[in-house]
């Protein structure tokens, strides 16, 4: 079932009714139940990883909970009786034994989806291909809706857990709910137990505010994705498929930007607005990300419950090996002290943006994306001291708009220029079509109609344009308090403006017959 | 206060949004209905006198049979329900809904269509269905003949299937939205007065059956239509219109199962594919599209030839003594030639 269907939203009316309808102490089964019906729409197989993962994480902190237990328990009992070195020494052991176990969950959840993603089709027959587009280990890959998030959640989860940082939850009922809320199964965000474990336990009134503001939310992620983001998609389509260069592939990283924008951003407003009906507070997965001035401040705003999921449990826990100081001594050593004092913080976030590409999927283009976006960020922050430099010295012109405008600007470019590895799925041909820019740039095309000639006619490029001017307005509106609750306190205009916004899905939306809207980027793709 | 400034406003916006749903979906429905061949069906709901001869089929009926021709030859009271590219099971339907509301003594079905196990085209299908009166018939015939891609719930809110034409949008669309569809046809016959001979120099052969047997889905349906009108106590004649086409080629294979068929369920079925001369027909005169379609011209010679089939062998009464049937055919019949003689 797709958040962009119909379906989905009679699936919502129902649940919602339901949901406020019955008891309250039994309202979390009513969400475990819509959860286990939304979940069955995507089949037997992708139900079968789901219970594992639960089952998986759901024994693995109960071992560590307990674990917890008696080891506070033993240190309890034996204040008086042993001394500080002796307990420094049983809870190291102690804290080994529990690693060892959430290392198990770890690598079996990690099992789970690097089969499913990577090597369900795989086969002796067909071989290893290595070639310039997707690294392939066999024809045919099991479809599993939202493997990448669920196993996320669960090993963030477990992680938790064994930190400390998050509570047992006993019953196993409620833990399944806690992995597989329905909303945040197909696309994010990648919640953490801090975030929704007490809510999802938690029971809750109806309000008025939080459903009309969930309803918003709703309609806006359609209007994202159905009449910005889908419109413009036939236009990369014909652009990558006829592998036009020059102006093209400038229009490609543009339009390619605001699809993925529109759809991702799209995507999560409808998953957060129908859990905010529902009255549970999902972590926001965007924060305004073509505002960026750097590379760092745009990937700490886009997609940022993933960015903090690898933060968390890739980067810091790598910066922090026994390995990584042994890398930073050799490196004062041999290197100097300045090359030493980077190398662990460098090859940890060269590793975690390559596990950041390689999660999005198994391609040559997603590892030279990951591997990108990790050596900009670098360079950035090599260039910072340059740039407090610059600052210093002409602080004026630094806090000028338009200056800032430019940081925001070059910053958006570099990243569509990175993302647009994504489009031909073949590391080569794009950089051959990156260089065609130099070579044919033709810019002529976009006044002798050749625009015209990709897929969208000139009316259907008004209504993007315009979609994209609405929700630049409504991005800037939203900086200190989201339009919509602005919105609830003014009905009058507040209704309007949903009538509107409905009105504009339906009629300039690209849905039904003759439009694939059903996918979504992040929900399809990388499942 | 608020609160209930917060409530009409919401109300008005949901009436809005759905006041917006029904206008618009009228307005863009109506803007593809400019193709004639979406107003078929509707035509048949005005009359109301009674037939002694439905025509139900696809385009070799709706193309074929000329009431008009019917009447003033023979004295027969007909009227042709066809529409293009009609399927079996949407053809069941509409015998349906015409067995409702009257009792003809002979219904001539088509064999054409039971070449279709799956509604062809969508777009075409649509075009039949929602020329139809909403009744439980239509229900049942959107049911049979929605493709996978289609939702039940886009017929009755055209907007769902039709938004994307907005860009095509004229300002007559939105004058004329609301307006009744004129009946273009002759009591269900579509004129068509071009001449296009075929083309004597394309040689194509119809490719080989893969599957010999007629789809299940269509034989069924056909089965429900013999039951429906034994159950009426109304003849049921098969028919299959002459062609000159590879497009619409007749297989022996099919003629033979349709002969078995209707001999299995007593019925009768005439197969008129290669009776041209017997007929009289000249395809480089009497088709306007290479041979697909009879014109005007060829669909007067086969009625002429079929009006004598029904009169002599199905005993269907002539009516031109009666002066009632006659003053109101006498009309029908000068409407026909008005189009015909091109003064219309």
């Amino acid at each position: 079932m797709s958040f962009a269907s119909f379906e989905f939203l009679a699936f919502l009316a129902i649940l919602t009714l339901v949901y406020f309808i019955v008891p309250k102490k039994v309202q979390w089964i009513v969400l475990l139940l819509g959860s286990v019906v939304f979940y069955a729409f995507a089949g037997l197989v992708s139900f079968f990883f789901l219970f594992f993962a639960i089952v998986i994480s759901f024994i693995t902190v109960q071992v560590l909970g307990k674990r917890h237990a008696a080891l506070k328990k033993y240190l309890e009992d034996t204040k008086d009786t042993l001394t500080k070195d002796e307990r420094k020494a049983y809870r190291a052991k102690h804290k080994n034994g529990s690693l060892l176990i959430v290392c198990i969950g770890i690598l079996l959840l990690t099992l789970s989806l690097v089969y499913v993603k990577y090597l369900s089709g795989f086969s002796f027959k067909n071989g290893v291909s290595f070639g310039s587009g997707a690294i392939s280990f066999g024809s045919t890959l099991l479809e599993v809706m939202g493997i990448s998030y669920y196993t996320f959640i669960s090993i963030g989860y477990m992680i938790d857990v064994y930190r400390e940082k998050a509570a047992v939850e006993k019953n196993f009922f409620r833990h399944a709910l806690f992995v597989s809320f329905f909303p945040q199964l197909a696309m994010g965000p990648i919640s953490r137990y801090a975030d929704t474990g007490e809510q999802l336990k938690t029971p809750h009134s109806f309000e008025a505010k939080e459903a009309w503001c969930g309803l918003l939310r709703i309609l806006w992620g359609f209007f994202k994705k159905l009449v910005v983001a889908d419109a413009i998609a036939p236009a990369i389509g014909a652009i990558v498929g006829k592998q036009l260069g020059g102006i093209y592939f400038i229009l490609l990283c543009l339009f390619y930007s605001i699809r993925i924008y529109g759809d991702f951003t799209g995507g999560i407003d409808i998953v957060l607005g129908a859990a905010q009906i529902l009255g549970i507070k999902l972590p926001e997965n965007f924060n305004r990300p073509f505002s960026s001035k750097s590379t760092a401040e745009y990937w700490n705003r886009w997609h940022m419950t993933m960015g903090n999921w690898f933060t968390n449990y890739i980067f810091y826990p790598l910066s922090l090996t026994k390995t990584m100081q042994k890398l930073s001594k050799w490196g004062r050593a041999k290197l100097g002290v300045g090359v030493g004092k980077r190398l662990p913080v460098y090859t940890a976030t060269i590793i975690t943006w390559l596990a950041t590409g390689l999660w999005h999927g198994i391609a040559w283009n997603f590892v030279v994306w990951g591997l990108l976006n990790g050596v900009v960020i670098l360079i950035s922050q090599e260039l910072n001291p340059l740039y407090e430099k610059f600052r210093a010295k002409f602080p004026k012109l630094w806090n000028s708009a338009p200056y800032q405008s430019f940081m925001a600007i070059r910053t958006f470019l570099l990243m569509s220029l990175i993302r647009v590895f994504d489009c031909y799925c073949d590391v080569p041909l794009t950089f051959n079509r990156f260089f065609s820019i130099f070579y044919t740039f033709n810019i002529a095309d976009i006044w002798n109609g050749g625009i015209m000639n990709i897929k969208v006619t000139a009316t259907q490029y008004i209504i993007i344009a315009v979609g994209i001017v609405i929700m630049t307005a409504v991005s800037r509106l939203s900086i200190k308090r989201p339009l919509r609750e602005t919105l609830w306190e003014k009905p009058i205009l507040g209704n309007a403006v949903l009538a509107l916004l409905c009105i504009a899905i339906l009629v300039f939306g690209s849905y039904g017959l003759g439009f694939d809207a059903s996918a979504f980027i992040y929900g399809g793709t990388f499942n | 206060m608020k609160k209930v400034i917060r409530i009409i406003s919401f109300v008005c916006a949901l009436l809005i949004v759905l006041g917006a749903v029904l206008y618009f979906g009228a307005v863009l429905q109506d803007a593809r209905l400019d193709n004639r061949e979406g107003h078929l069906l509707c035509g048949y709901y005005d009359t109301t006198d009674m037939h002694d001869v439905i025509f139900i089929g696809d385009c070799e009926v709706y193309e074929g049979f000329v009431p008009a021709t019917l009447f003033e030859e023979y004295g027969i009271t007909s009227y042709v329900r066809g529409s293009s590219q009609q399927t079996v099971w949407q053809s069941y339907h509409i015998l349906e809904e015409t067995l409702e509301r009257e009792t003809p003594k002979a219904v001539v079905f088509n064999v054409l269509a039971l070449k279709y196990g799956e509604t062809p085209l969508e777009e075409i299908s649509r075009m039949s269905l929602e020329d139809m009166e909403w009744s439980g018939s239509k229900l049942e015939a959107i049911k049979a003949s929605m493709t996978e891609e289609e939702s039940l719930l886009s017929y009755f809110l055209p907007l769902l299937r039709y938004h994307s034409r907005w860009s095509d949008l004229d300002g007559d669309d939105f004058k004329y939205a609301f307006d009744k569809h004129q009946d273009i046809t002759h009591q269900g016959y579509l004129m068509q007065t071009k001449i296009d001979p075929v083309d004597i120099s394309d040689n194509r052969q119809p490719d080989d059956l893969l599957n010999v047997a007629l789809p299940k889905r269509a034989i069924e349906y056909l089965d429900k239509m013999t039951a429906l009108c034994k159950e009426k106590g109304v003849e049921l004649i098969l028919v299959k219109a002459p062609t000159n086409s590879i497009r619409y080629y007749w297989y022996p294979e099919w003629d033979a199962q349709m002969v078995d068929y209707a001999e299995k369920n007593g019925l009768v079925y005439y197969s008129l594919v290669g009776k041209d001369d017997e007929i009289g027909l000249d395809w480089s005169q009497d088709t306007y599209d290479k041979g697909l379609h009879l014109n005007v011209y060829g669909a007067e010679k086969f009625t002429s030839y079929f009006g004598k089939i029904l009169a002599e062998n199905h005993a269907i009464p002539d009516h031109r003594s009666d002066a009632e049937l006659s003053a109101i055919w006498g009309a029908r019949i000068d409407a026909y030639y008005k189009e015909r003689n091109g003064e219309k």
